[in-house]
């Protein structure tokens, strides 16, 4: 009897231990892998609502001056009712705004840079940038007339984030080997990035006019390989739950998909709270986001938010 | 030496193994070993429930959790699980709700939605998906009883001309069931969509026990006005109880199926006043059409029906519309989804909005300009520390 309680409680100690040292293990090894949060990981994620509440008042309102977006919207004749709706709408909460059109266009102010091609167009406007706004501005937003931006989230995305760092950002897309970001939902670059960008563009070797062998390449994939080569990777804009921040389809679009994949979970599957981009917008459509995103809202909800952003002056749209 | 220290227990355990072998004692070998998976199972169960408490403290990245904690829940239990939904873990975590949250208490709505057999999938579906949850008590009104989705089922018959029907009926129904459970009782289509924390705003500086209700207003036809069916219309409590005696009383009857006319035309009859819907600023809150038409200029041509029957000067582009809107129309199933997205989930963080609704008691007081002197107040503040 004795032998047997002794065996007893023996095999418990034994089956005890066992135990500890595989969960310890299992628990270590699984720590070990969520510290590697660098630079080349190429997901990019906001800046978690605490850490931002733990600044200081007079950290916050430096920050809230601080960050400053410089806005390139690439225009052609053919889309000068999307060129109209940015302009009174989105683009005068950029710091500042510029279009630049393939051709000179006496409707509306623009920077005219000679050439339909895309890329051209691409190159020419960052090196115009760079040369003009390189002291002014850490952060760079290209977008197309299709595209609605809501520059508040996306300066609350970039709070945290280091502009001498080369930041390539926005929605991503896989091609082959090639990592690079769509133009659809707009592309941000940090002054880093630009200034790499700049030296690169004059590389007529590796970062040429006419990218491709046989036919062209889109304009998105050749400045991804342009930056690749200064050492510049693209990274996907995700929230805290890992939605996509840019988006390159239209609120609607995505809720039409929504409603076919998750039927019962439409509006939570359908897209993030921090949204920056949409695009494949029409003109109306501009002007309907402008209403629901800076003034339709709820009585009796309030946010406990760490900057502040004023309203733009000359507009009433927001 | 590491080797030796190392092997303390399981070395000893293949000693013991070997001795239990030589002595052909199969008893102690089957109590040790199942010692060993006591053991194991309650160290293995004491770790698991270490481990979940620190999973729970990290932020989880799952894409699409609709069971996400939310944080304000536990401050609400009197609510019922009514104002509980969509509750998503970290961008909700910093909302404040408890302003929405007292007026839900204070300002009791039922809503009745008035829809169709043939409907319910395809319209009313969408409508209890979205903002029919945030009603204090929700309503759906049929020609027939579906136990199901549930929908009330009333004595009248499907079609454009048994509209006014249903709605004595609908009122009736609500009268004779619900009466007390509500101060304010509102009708909707099932392609309205309806903000309620923005109706309880409107409907809060107002007592249920007046005479009135509010909608959008139209001209035509009634002196004082009468409200568009389509853009919804709340009938206080005591407009509900004139409004069901008078058809006993034979006050109102059912004079014609066009029932928003008709149901103006009665609440003159018995005095129910025909309210200002408008928000402070002067701008409308109940719209008979979406977001779209309204906003943009040139959409609804001049020559359209209604230029000429909105009740107060119709206005197109941005001044169209309330911040504070109370209800949209011909609102389709993709457009309930973008408008929930739109009012309770995306925002633009750090915005101060140009219209502050709690400034101002009457339209002629609010201002631009008053509220461009707040924002340059602010911007002053910032540009001096």
């Amino acid at each position: 009897m004795m032998s047997e309680s002794s065996s007893f409680v023996k095999g418990m100690v034994l089956g005890g231990v066992f135990c500890m040292l595989v969960t310890l293990l299992g628990h270590m090894k699984v720590g070990h892998g969520t510290k590697g949060h660098r630079h080349e990981h190429h997901h990019i994620q906001a800046p978690n609502k605490e850490d931002v509440l733990n600044l200081s008042e007079g950290e916050r309102m430096e920050l809230s001056k601080s960050i400053r977006v410089y806005c390139i919207i690439l225009v052609k004749p053919k889309d000068l009712g999307h060129w109209a709706a940015v302009r009174e709408t989105w683009s005068k909460h950029c710091d500042k705004v510029e279009f630049y059109s393939s051709e000179n266009i006496k409707v509306f102010d623009s920077v005219s840079l000679n050439t339909n091609d895309m890329w051209v167009m691409m190159r020419k406007a960052y090196k115009i940038t760079y040369e003009r706004y390189k002291d002014e501005f850490s952060w760079f937003f290209l977008a197309y007339p299709t595209t609605f931006a809501i520059i508040e989230n996306l300066k609350y995305f970039l709070l945290k984030k280091d502009p001498s760092q080369p930041f390539y950002i926005g929605h991503t897309v896989k091609s082959g080997d090639l990592e690079y970001v769509d133009g659809e939902g707009g592309i941000v670059l940090s002054i880093e990035s630009l200034r790499r960008f700049s030296r690169i563009v004059e590389d007529s070797d590796r970062c040429p006019e006419q990218g491709g062998m046989i036919w062209k390449l889109a304009e998105d994939k050749q400045l991804a390989i342009c930056l690749k080569y200064t050492g510049v990777f693209a990274e996907n804009a995700e929230d805290s739950e890992g939605k996509d921040v840019f988006n390159t389809k239209s609120v609607n679009a995505l809720i039409k998909e929504a409603m076919s994949t998750h039927p019962q979970q439409v509006v939570d599957g359908c897209c993030s709270d921090m949204a920056i981009t949409f695009s494949g917008l029409a003109p109306n459509h501009m002007h309907v986001m402008m209403y629901g995103v800076y003034r339709l809202r709820p009585y009796g909800h309030t946010y406990n938010d760490a900057l502040v952003f004023l309203p733009p002056p000359g507009s009433d749209n927001d | 030496m590491s080797v030796g220290a190392t092997c303390v227990y399981p070395c000893e355990g293949v000693h013991y193994l070997q001795e239990m072998a030589s002595s052909k004692s199969l008893m102690n070998l089957l109590t040790f070993t199942f010692g060993s998976a006591i053991g194991f199972f309650v160290c293995y169960l004491l770790f698991s429930i270490i481990l979940e408490e620190q999973v729970k403290i990290q932020p989880h990245f799952l894409h699409n959790d609709p069971h996400g904690q939310h944080s304000s829940d536990t401050d609400s239990n009197q609510l019922q699980g009514q104002m509980n939904f969509n509750a998503d873990f970290g961008q909700h975590k910093d909302e404040n709700k408890n302003i929405a949250e007292g007026l839900y208490q204070k300002v009791k709505i039922l809503c009745w939605v008035m829809t169709g057999p043939q409907n319910l999938e395809k319209k009313a579906r969408h409508v209890k998906a979205t903002w029919a949850q945030r009603c204090n008590k929700i309503l759906f009104m049929s020609s027939e009883e579906n136990k199901d989705f549930p929908t009330v089922g009333l004595e009248a018959k499907e079609g454009r001309d048994q509209l006014y029907w249903k709605t004595i009926k609908a009122f009736q129904y609500v009268h004779d069931h619900y009466f007390d459970d509500a101060d304010w009782f509102m009708k909707a289509d099932d392609d309205t969509y309806v903000i309620l924390d923005n109706l309880r705003w409107l409907l809060s500086k107002y007592s249920p026990e007046q005479p009135i209700y509010f909608g959008r207003r139209f001209k035509p036809y009634v002196k004082q006005g009468y409200m568009s069916g389509g853009a919804g219309y709340v009938l206080s409590k005591e407009a509900l109880k004139r409004f069901v005696a008078a058809f006993k009383t034979k006050k109102c009857s059912h004079s014609s199926s066009i029932e928003d006319l008709a149901l103006g035309k009665c609440m003159e009859i018995i005095n129910v006043e025909a309210g200002d819907s408008r928000d402070t600023s002067g701008r409308e809150t109940f719209h008979p059409f979406v977001p779209e038409h309204h906003l943009v200029r040139g959409y609804l041509p001049k020559t359209f029906w209604y230029w000429n029957y909105n009740y107060y000067p119709a206005v197109e582009g941005p001044g169209c519309c309330s911040d504070l809107a109370v209800s949209f129309h011909y609102v389709d199933s993709m457009t309930m989804y973008q408008l929930e997205y739109l009012i309770y989930h995306l925002r633009p963080y750090g915005y101060l909005y140009r219209y502050n609704p709690d400034l101002a008691t009457n339209p002629e007081e609010q201002s631009k300009n008053e509220a461009l002197e707040d924002n340059q107040k602010l911007k002053q503040k910032v540009t001096e520390s």
